[in-house]
């Protein structure tokens, strides 16, 4: 008996799943799966959060519902992944975050956007705030510098600080006996993996979503969304570098790194979410983990609204726009980062957790 | 007045969509009738993962040759010589070709599954099983233009002087309760789910069989043919059984409730006797005989017998076994008498001789002056806890079927070729195998003769 009813479920699948096997060169999980004969809470955690939801092995399976053996994979393992964020999440009294996560997101975002109008109003009268600035520390006329940059850092930093606390958790309940420690190789082989999305394909022939024909697409739309998130991050870090060791205030130039990284980042972060979001609308129920559905959307809608945001700020910084708009910008990404450690963000640290030691027990097995 | 169709192709499974594409591709309009609903589509190939086909080289899949001759070899051992040697062969060629042909209808090739290493050089499994094969077939066959009706249950076959001329539905399609095609493709399986059916061969006994795979394999269709002059081939009680667990479902339990671990124990039977030796020879050779063993036990009922030393030796299995810290308390709860299964325990203790274990090989572990012997593998049974499955026969499918020739075409009572009627897979398996069975050859059935009877079917329609 495991501590929660999802984690007897999964426990009774891989035991049903450990007698056939006929999965196993879908993904990941089936071959983590046959290295065990008992399964540990650790051990399913791990297992959960292997898979990519890509729905092969639910559109494979010879014993998925009707079937009276009722196998269902990708959604007993959806359920117990969410419910992993909860039991990991650090700190502990945060963890119920987790529970109405489409709710706390939101409205933390509204807060958060709130708080930054309101804050502009406060500081600046109607003039400076509806009025309009260009050409260097045009932003900063708004907020200063320092004031944004500390408000980010300190946000950012709690971010990582509770990021790390709960993935340390995680990997010390799936991993090797304590003390044990991810090599270079497996990294390597696990930042490969994350980053093409290797386990996303069902197997070769594409994923499942609404029906049984592998069209899927969300493999684009996430990888539109990913890396339109990490060019959201590259611009930000290259405008600090400018900021501070080239003496450049912003806004820049339209050819400028800091923008054109940006304006790639922000079409994939508008494009990929709709793309999630449109995909998640078509699911198939069967496979749909209905209870995170806020906890999806929510971080979908925030990733999206950071996009949109921004791109309007680039469109519309020239008029009197641009404070409004600023402030929304900044309420967003505020929002974004606070909010990381508690909604489906932390998926990818956690997959990319067990993509490393899937790559470590490979290599171990070998 | 209703659409006649070239092809009507009755079945769901692997041979019936080889069938079907086959005969799409040959030029034919085809119609898919399956008599299950959407989700139990295909009859016993939703349960299989794998595919025995010859091959002159190792493959990336296949870990070495597999000839023509060495098919051959095996399947005359498995049959005791009770096949017919002219199609045989014909299918053992065939299969060489279908290795490639199966891909390009959209199926995935992968290496032997974990745990099935045996099977390595001789079988070809399919990445995702045997229902992402099927899905695959499916795919293929509509995207070609192939009409398919699930829940398409097929009454009656009007059938003239060997001449197929109309298939009789119970639930009309578009208001059509009669539908009428050049040719005929027979793929609807055998009648293992037909327990009255089983009872005529093998009495009460039928009762405390399991079956495997799909509930809806009751042969309607074979039957309708025979009462239609089609000659019968093969022995009705011969088919392809296993040992299975006794707590698996009467249908459909699949491949996880098949046992692995008989070499490595005894076998009992309900008076705690063991009655064949469990050591004979290689698993996988020896596999397919342990249903038809047990069917001849009382109450059609065994226990696998062993210790806690061999757990972790075959796969893990769906249900667990069932433990005792002795031999007396593990009879009770097996409902075995205590003194009869410690008396057999201990004389196979007794008998056992040492010698070095190695379960790949045809080892030196063997019993001495006990009747029957176990010939390799022996070892003690004494560390507790003692552990036991319960099992049955588990039926996969019959090899009652329809006599054909090369073509895949039906032979009537009188020896005479049907003029358009064709059967592959189960329904015809009885022509290749009279008894026994090696791991892949159902599927080796299906896929050629499929394959053969859709390209044939095709080719009468277009004349």
């Amino acid at each position: 008996m495991h501590g929660t009813r999802i984690l007897d479920e999964a426990d009774r699948l891989m035991t049903v799943c450990n007698s056939c096997r006929y999965c196993e060169g879908l993904c990941a999980v089936f071959p983590a799966m046959e290295m065990r004969r008992a399964f540990s809470d650790g051990d399913l955690n791990y297992l959960a959060n292997l898979c990519h939801s890509c729905g092969a092995c639910y559109v494979d399976c010879q014993f998925s519902p009707p079937h009276e053996f009722n196998v269902n994979v990708p959604k007993t393992l959806a359920v117990a992944r969410a419910e992993s964020y909860a039991a990991y999440a650090w700190p502990r009294a945060l963890s119920g975050a987790f529970a109405r996560n489409g709710l706390v997101i939101s409205i933390t975002a509204a807060l958060s956007m709130a708080a930054f109008i309101l804050g502009f109003a406060a500081l600046n009268d109607r003039s400076v705030l509806f009025g309009v600035h260009t050409g260097p520390g045009a932003f900063y006329k708004l907020m200063p510098h320092n004031a944004m940059a500390a408000l980010f850092g300190a946000a950012f930093l709690y971010a990582i600080l509770a990021l790390v606390m709960s993935v340390r958790a995680f990997w010390r309940d799936i991993g090797p006996p304590i003390g044990g420690r991810a090599d270079r190789g497996s990294i390597l082989q696990a930042i490969r993996d994350a980053g093409e999305l290797r386990y996303l394909d069902g197997g070769g022939v594409g994923c499942y979503n609404e029906d049984d024909k592998p069209t899927d697409r969300r493999k684009l739309y996430h990888h539109l969304t990913f890396y339109g998130f990490l060019f959201c991050f590259a611009a930000t870090s290259v405008a600090t570098l400018y900021h501070y060791l080239l003496g450049r205030e912003a806004p820049y130039p339209w050819w400028d790194l800091p923008v054109v990284l940006g304006t790639l980042g922000g079409i994939g972060l508008i494009v990929g979410p709709i793309g999630l979001f449109a995909a998640k609308m078509r699911r198939d129920p069967a496979l749909l983990d209905e209870f995170s559905y806020g906890m999806d959307v929510g971080f979908i809608a925030m990733l999206f609204l950071t996009g949109l945001t921004g791109m309007l700020l680039l469109v519309l910084r020239e008029t009197a726009a641009m404070g409004p708009l600023l402030a929304l910008h900044l309420g967003a990404v505020f929002a974004l980062f606070i909010t990381m450690p508690y909604g489906k963000f932390v998926h990818g640290i956690y997959r990319f957790a067990a993509l490393v030691r899937y790559a470590q027990e490979r290599r171990t097995a070998a | 007045m209703s659409r006649k169709y070239d092809v009507l192709v009755i079945g769901g499974g692997n041979a019936a969509l080889c069938a079907a594409i086959s005969a799409r591709r040959g030029g034919a309009s085809v119609l898919v009738l399956e008599g299950a609903p959407k989700f139990y589509r295909g009859g016993n190939t939703r349960h299989t993962r794998n595919m025995r086909c010859a091959h002159d080289a190792a493959t990336e899949i296949l870990t070495g040759p597999y000839t023509e001759e060495e098919f051959w070899e095996d399947l005359l051992r498995v049959t005791g010589g009770q096949t017919d040697e002219m199609l045989a062969r014909h299918m053992i060629r065939e299969s060489k070709d279908i290795l490639n042909w199966i891909v390009e209808q959209g199926v995935r090739w992968q290496p032997s599954l974990g745990g099935t290493l045996s099977l390595g050089r001789t079988n070809s499994f399919f990445l995702g099983g045997g229902r992402a094969m099927l899905n695959a077939l499916y795919l293929t066959a509509e995207r070609l233009g192939v009409a398919v009706e699930y829940d398409a249950e097929v009454t009656d076959l009007v059938i003239e002087h060997g001449m197929f001329l109309a298939a009789r539905l119970k639930r009309p399609i578009k208001g059509e309760t009669d539908i009428r095609a050049t040719a005929l493709v027979a793929a609807a399986g055998g009648f293992e789910a037909n327990i009255e059916w089983l009872k005529q061969y093998w009495g009460e006994a039928a009762d405390n069989f399991l079956i495997r795979g799909t509930p809806y394999n009751r042969g309607s269709i074979l039957k309708m043919l025979f009462d239609s002059g089609v000659q019968q081939v093969g022995d009705p009680t011969q088919c392809h059984a296993v040992a299975i667990d006794a707590r698996a479902p009467k249908f459909d339990g699949g491949i996880i409730t098949r046992h692995d671990s008989v070499v490595f124990g005894i076998v009992v039977n309900k008076h705690a006797r063991r009655f064949y030796d469990e050591g004979e020879d290689i698993w996988p050779k020896r596999y397919a005989i342990w249903g038809r063993l047990v069917a001849a036990q009382p109450d059609q009922i065994a226990y696998i017998i062993f210790d806690s030393t061999v757990v972790t030796s075959f796969m893990p299995t769906l249900f667990p076994p069932i433990a005792g810290q002795t031999i007396a308390e593990l009879a009770g709860k097996l409902e075995l008498d205590p003194a009869a299964l410690e008396k057999t325990i201990t004389e196979f203790n007794a008998a056992v001789r040492p010698g070095t274990f190695d379960h790949t090989i045809l080892d030196d572990c063997v019993t001495v002056g006990i009747t029957p012997p176990k010939s390799h593998w022996a070892r003690r049974i004494e560390t507790p806890p003692f552990l036991a499955y319960p099992v049955r026969p588990g039926i996969t499918f019959t090899y009652l079927g329809t006599r054909v020739n090369k073509e895949a075409r039906m032979l009537m009572k009188d020896g005479k070729p049907s003029a358009n009627m064709f059967a592959a897979g189960e329904i015809m398996a009885g022509n290749v195998l009279g008894k026994g069975y090696a791991a892949g050859m159902g599927m080796t059935i299906g896929s050629v003769f499929g394959r053969i009877a859709g390209r044939e079917a095709a080719k009468h329609a277009r004349n």
